[in-house]
């Protein structure tokens, strides 16, 4: 890390967010750690508020894959040369630091992939197909991302299983009664958003994986909004499947995470067949590798996911549970500023969110907004969010979603209010 | 406002998103079409009568969109009334030149109808909403491909 990054405090094994850390929560001092975040658009400083879509890069990232494309890269698992063996050794210790950083129980429960899509379609195409049988029964709830209702559907086309919605309140809150009403003696698993990516709303994620666990059924988390807000414990939430995606989380894109109970994972066919996840190769019979190499087939991204264990590694050394705090502090405030502005209407309203507001402006649509605020120096997402669904029950083509990330201050909350009022301005 | 703003968001483009003309069913449509824009989730549901001379007598649609590609469905249909299908393939590569910053030639064209498209080609500055102001035309095209009254595409 550079001179100016933050205060070293290294977590040992358990003691991850239990560091002695500096009571404020340094910000300016952290931006530094971003270089892109010190330019400006259009004549304003760029206000990054589209984390929700991806997470900023922090030069120890930038620097680890510069530096491991520079001194150790080689194929893996391959070579005999000691090349070959130093990038596998680094390749393999970005498991622990994922198995730390989740507090996973075992190594082998970390499956890389190239993102939480991969990671769902895995689980749909491989459990998925191996355990279930036409007329079993999938929950989702009516918040989903794309990712986390398509592979299902998928699988609804290939094998006839039942997709079942939980509803949402009005607030865009998931109740686990809902949950628990739709579980019949064919449900087999109930696959959620730990955050919503447009409501902003925390699912009560353990209470859930307790009532499906009490009836034998199988959980999978989509964590790519939870993971780069919140502490993430998957032994203390109690799901047997958590994914996430390694750019939401201040690392490169194409490098995602599939982590699976140990004993799920051993039961499940391999995904993709090629190099790397097999054992023995002849024309008659292949073996395969056990988990998690076996869902590893042919050269991953190697630089990338050491690129996500430099992420990992810096926002630990922050602290997930003061990033929390920090964008809490953010979410309260970028609350209060908005809902001031006349006309406008946060959509999700939820007790319990997380790093993101939603929000409609009367007379203006979201992508008028989008480019007005894109003027102003402010990065937003407007559309639909990859959750058609969703945006339909709630009667909306589109919504203006601001997300935030370790790195928004008060000052982009700012600059996304004079753009709004431009907004306004222009067509008020 | 900045410049640049006000050169994408024009008076007139800002009048048409707010009071968009001929927003309304034709219930003796011949041609009909659904336009989608999967990207932002704009919708324009567009109706077409056409003589039997090949005059487009009337235009309207319905939907829902941002102030440019409303706008944009707004002035289409106010300067198509009295064109023949010819006509109105001529306009709309003369609104596909011009939102994409290529030679636009005008000769010929409908001044008026000229004038409408010069104001919305302030798109050209942004790449991602041409589709925004190209919108409504494209469903023109699938509309007038469409013999049965009623087409989803």
């Amino acid at each position: 890390m550079n001179e100016s990054a933050s205060p070293v405090c290294y977590a040992a094994e358990g003691e991850m967010f239990a560091c002695a850390a500096p009571t404020r929560f340094a910000v300016d001092q952290y931006r530094k750690d971003f270089p892109i975040l010190a330019q400006s658009i259009n004549g304003h400083p760029l206000a990054y508020l589209d984390n929700g879509a991806s997470a900023q890069k922090p030069r120890m990232v930038i620097e680890a894959m510069t530096r491991f494309m520079e001194n150790d890269y080689a194929n893996i698992h391959r070579g005999v040369y000691q090349l070959s063996q130093k990038a596998t050794d680094k390749y393999e210790a970005v498991r622990g630091i994922v198995r730390r950083f989740i507090n996973a129980e075992y190594e082998d429960e970390i499956v890389f992939t190239h993102g939480a899509t991969e990671s769902i379609n895995l689980v749909a195409q491989t459990w998925g197909r191996k355990f279930l049988n036409s007329g079993d029964e999938i929950i989702i709830t009516a918040l989903e991302h794309h990712a986390n209702i398509v592979p299902w559907q998928m699988l609804r086309e290939q094998i006839g299983i039942v997709l079942k919605i939980a509803p949402i309140t009005p607030q865009g809150e998931v109740r686990v009664e809902d949950i628990k009403a739709l579980i019949t003696p064919r449900t087999k698993l109930i696959g959620f958003a730990h955050v919503s990516n447009v409501l902003g709303t925390i699912l009560p994620v353990a209470d859930i994986c307790a009532i499906a666990r009490a009836s034998n059924i199988v959980t999978l988390v989509d964590g790519c909004q939870g993971i780069c807000h919140l502490p993430v414990d998957v032994r203390a939430l109690g799901c047997d499947f958590y994914v996430f995606s390694g750019h939401k989380l201040y690392g490169p894109n194409g490098i995602g995470i599939l982590y699976g109970r140990r004993d799920i994972l051993a039961s499940m066919p391999p995904y993709q067949g090629g190099g790397d996840m097999i054992e023995s190769v002849t024309f008659e019979k292949t073996t395969y590798k056990e988990a998690p190499h076996r869902f590893e087939a042919g050269t991953p991204p190697i630089t990338e996911t050491i690129g996500l264990g430099a992420a990992i590694e810096y926002v630990s050394t922050i602290g997930m549970a003061r990033i929390a705090r920090h964008e809490d502090e953010i979410l309260v405030y970028a609350s209060e500023k908005l809902s001031a502005i006349d006309g406008l209407k946060i959509i999700g309203t939820a007790p319990h969110k997380s790093g993101i507001v939603s929000f409609t402006m009367k007379d203006a649509h979201p992508h008028d907004i989008g480019t007005i605020l894109d003027k102003c120096g402010v990065a937003i997402r407007a559309g639909h969010h990859c959750a058609q669904p969703l945006m339909e029950h709630l009667g909306l083509a589109a919504t203006a979603r601001a997300s935030f990330g370790l790195y928004t201050m008060r000052e982009d909350i700012d600059a996304l209010v004079v753009g709004l009022e431009k907004v306004r301005e222009i067509f008020g | 406002m900045t410049d640049d703003l006000r050169d994408l968001y024009q008076d007139l483009i800002l009048d048409h998103g707010k009071r968009p003309r001929n927003f309304r069913a034709i219930d003796n449509a011949n041609h009909h079409a659904l336009g989608h824009n999967p990207l932002c989730g704009d919708k324009i549901d567009l109706f077409v009568a056409v003589d039997e001379a090949g005059i487009i007598q009337d235009v309207a649609f319905q939907g829902s969109g941002c102030a440019i590609s409303v706008a944009s469905a707004s002035m289409m249909t106010e300067m198509l009334k009295g064109k023949t299908e010819a006509e109105a393939a001529k306009l709309f590569d003369y609104l596909h030149h011009s939102c994409t910053g290529k030679p636009a030639d005008e000769t010929g064209l409908d001044e008026d109808a000229v004038d409408r498209i010069k104001a919305l080609a302030g798109v050209r500055d942004y790449p991602i909403r041409v589709k925004c102001a190209t919108l409504a035309w494209h469903t023109l095209q699938s509309a007038l491909k469409s013999k049965a009254k009623v087409s989803t595409e």
